[in-house]
């Protein structure tokens, strides 16, 4: 396994002030913190090549994990390895092998062109100019950069800075990448260059991908297997499809009917999603799909019937605006 | 398990050369501001037209050519011993922009380094420019230093310059700490005035108090390397002795404190 974490936690440690003129009295005179926990005992392993996404609403530890991940912080208990390191030493070694890329923060120097930032970053990994500037084209190719590399970072759109960014992170062909809402403020048009230029990247080199996005479609685009964070404990590590089993064990039963039919006349056949004249669309508990589609059939005159999973992007959604779990930790 | 690759020896030049032409480049961005801080830096020019005809100068046994070439001496010294680590090292670590310096194998204070000197190079022009003005307006206060003390005066400036940096960057370690460790330097600015020999030369200091300022790290920035540059009677080892060991010490605590410090960062912002 090329990232190894094993009961991963990081606590915080907070200033805790009550508001008003005593509170900031009392906080003056005897400072009082309490510890935050940010993730508690996450576990998981990804293996070499693996494209994963990690989810979870704001403030669900993420980015903090990510963190840890990449040796930006100290864990305050557990282990991690990342390709081989423990990635708090921040060894020369390990640095050489990832890289993190943070939606709006950027590496790249504001009132240069991104050669000039790519220029410093190819010495200090060591490269050739030789190596750097034909490792350069061939990114800029896969990202569609041209003119805009010589274009002072400032001048540059919110897209097209991302891209030279990410090259920028690329230019020392990490073997582990940590993105960290890589296509956030983009439009739809960059978002999808950005994750094909992501696929391609893992395809070509074979780079581990963790990636956290807000974006269901960056996910569902680019990763077989999602990690779930939620208030800073991992409950589900598998695969993008048995999520709805795990977190939504029901159907989508879509009907076009001959004659329109009220609300109540679906009762007892599921819970109705969506009533439009002759188009409803049941929520059927999957364990009853099979009964319950033989007896609208039976019931009602069918032109066009329909059974998919509810959208991930559904599940997902309406498990973290409930803002509770109720399935065990994985 | 992955096995650990090793990264490829690194040659040092090429960073170095990369490093100083990019950050020149960017400097050269902010070329009216750095004019500016140039302007900024008249503080021994001001205190030269102070202490001209005061008198003060001649009872510490400073003849009026002495002091104009000490004041000139330390305005030069002064403009290529600026240090502002700790505004950008504060800046970066509370906006969340050491997170990607960290996760390069470069130290980021070889960054900052390389922004100090190429910002002194960019100033250079404009430092000469004020010069020639002030010898245009003044042909009396020119004078031709001798050769030899330009080189050490170089070598001592460039070593206060170090000594400076040194200090500032233990200071900014707290950071790690606290958000507000810019506080603690401009905390350090009055004995740096007094105890540098910027606002008068050590020598007019009543014997108690130079002895105090002896004793500390101050005058190796600015008085002793504007003594060597003006040709004043200077014990050279002793000067470069003192600069080598305020530095070594500081350079140990900086590595120390990064140490402890590194630990503490929570890469805020990021």
């Amino acid at each position: 396994m090329i990232i190894e974490a094993e009961q991963l936690s990081k606590t915080y440690r907070v200033a805790d002030k009550q508001p008003g003129m005593a509170g900031t009295l009392r906080h003056f005179v005897r400072r009082r913190h309490r510890d935050v926990p940010a993730v508690s005992g996450v576990s998981f392993a990804i293996a070499p090549g693996e494209m994963v996404g990690f989810l979870g609403p704001n403030g669900a530890g993420k980015t903090t994990t990510l963190k840890m991940l990449t040796g930006l912080i100290h864990p305050t208990a557990g282990t991690v390895r990342v390709a081989g390191h423990d990635p708090k030493r921040r060894q020369a070694a390990f640095l050489h092998q990832i890289t993190l890329v943070m939606g709006q923060k950027q590496q790249l120097i504001w009132d240069l062109p991104p050669l000039d930032s790519f220029r410093v970053n190819a010495a200090v990994y060591g490269l050739t100019p030789p190596e750097a500037r034909r490792r350069i084209s061939e990114l800029a190719d896969m990202l569609e950069l041209g003119e805009e590399l010589t274009r002072p970072v400032r001048k540059l759109s919110l897209g097209q800075r991302m891209k030279a960014e990410l090259l920028a992170a690329l230019l020392h062909r990490p073997a582990v990448l940590f993105l960290d809402e890589p296509t956030l403020g983009l439009d739809v048009n960059a978002q999808a260059r950005v994750r094909d230029f992501l696929a391609d990247y893992n395809r070509c080199t074979g780079a581990t991908v963790l990636l956290t996005s807000h974006y269901m479609g960056d996910i569902t685009a680019l990763c077989e297997r999602v990690l779930l964070i939620h208030q800073g404990r991992l409950f589900y590590d598998g695969r993008l499809e048995g999520l709805s089993e795990r977190l939504a064990p029901y159907r989508l039963v879509r009907l076009e009917l001959t004659v329109p039919q009220p609300a109540a006349a679906f009762t007892g056949h599921g819970e109705v999603e969506s009533l439009q004249g002759n188009q409803v669309c049941l929520r059927v508990p999957a364990a009853q799909l099979t009964g319950s589609v033989a007896q609208l059939l039976e019931r009602f005159a069918v032109v066009d019937l329909e059974v998919s999973d509810p959208p991930i992007e559904q599940i997902i959604g309406g498990l973290f605006e409930r803002g509770r779990v109720d399935d065990s930790p994985a | 398990m992955t096995a650990p690759r090793e990264p490829r020896a690194r040659p040092v030049w090429p960073l170095v050369r990369v490093l100083l032409s990019t950050q020149y480049a960017y400097m050269l961005e902010y070329r009216a501001e750095i004019a500016l801080w140039a302007l900024s830096g008249v503080l021994p020019l001001i205190m030269l037209g102070v202490w001209t005809g005061s008198g003060a100068g001649e009872a510490a046994g400073f003849t009026p050519a002495m002091l104009t070439r000490y004041f000139l001496a330390a305005f030069v010294v002064r403009q290529f011993t600026v240090v502002w680590v700790i505004h950008v090292f504060e800046e970066d670590n509370l906006q969340g922009r050491l997170s990607p310096f960290l996760l390069q194998p470069l130290h980021p204070f070889w960054r900052y380094l390389a922004a100090h000197v190429a910002e002194q190079v960019t100033r250079v022009p404009f430092v000469a420019a004020l010069l020639a003005l002030l010898f245009l307006l003044q042909p009396s206060l020119l004078w031709w230093p001798h050769p030899a003390d330009v080189f050490w005066g170089v070598l001592a400036t460039v070593a206060a310059f170090i000594l400076r940096f040194l200090l500032q960057g233990v200071i900014a370690m707290a950071c790690f700490w606290s958000e507000r460790a810019l506080a603690l330097e401009r905390l350090l600015l009055i004995p740096y005035l007094f105890l540098s020999g910027l606002v008068a030369p050590l020598e007019t200091f009543p014997p108690g108090v130079r002895a105090f300022a002896l004793a500390t790290p101050f005058p190796y920035t600015v008085a002793f390397p504007a003594r060597v540059l003006m040709g004043a009677e200077v014990n050279l080892g002793a000067g470069f002795l003192g600069l080598a060991l305020w530095s070594g010490l500081f350079l140990i605590l900086f590595l120390l404190l990064w140490r402890v410090g590194i630990r503490r960062y929570s890469a805020m912002g990021a």
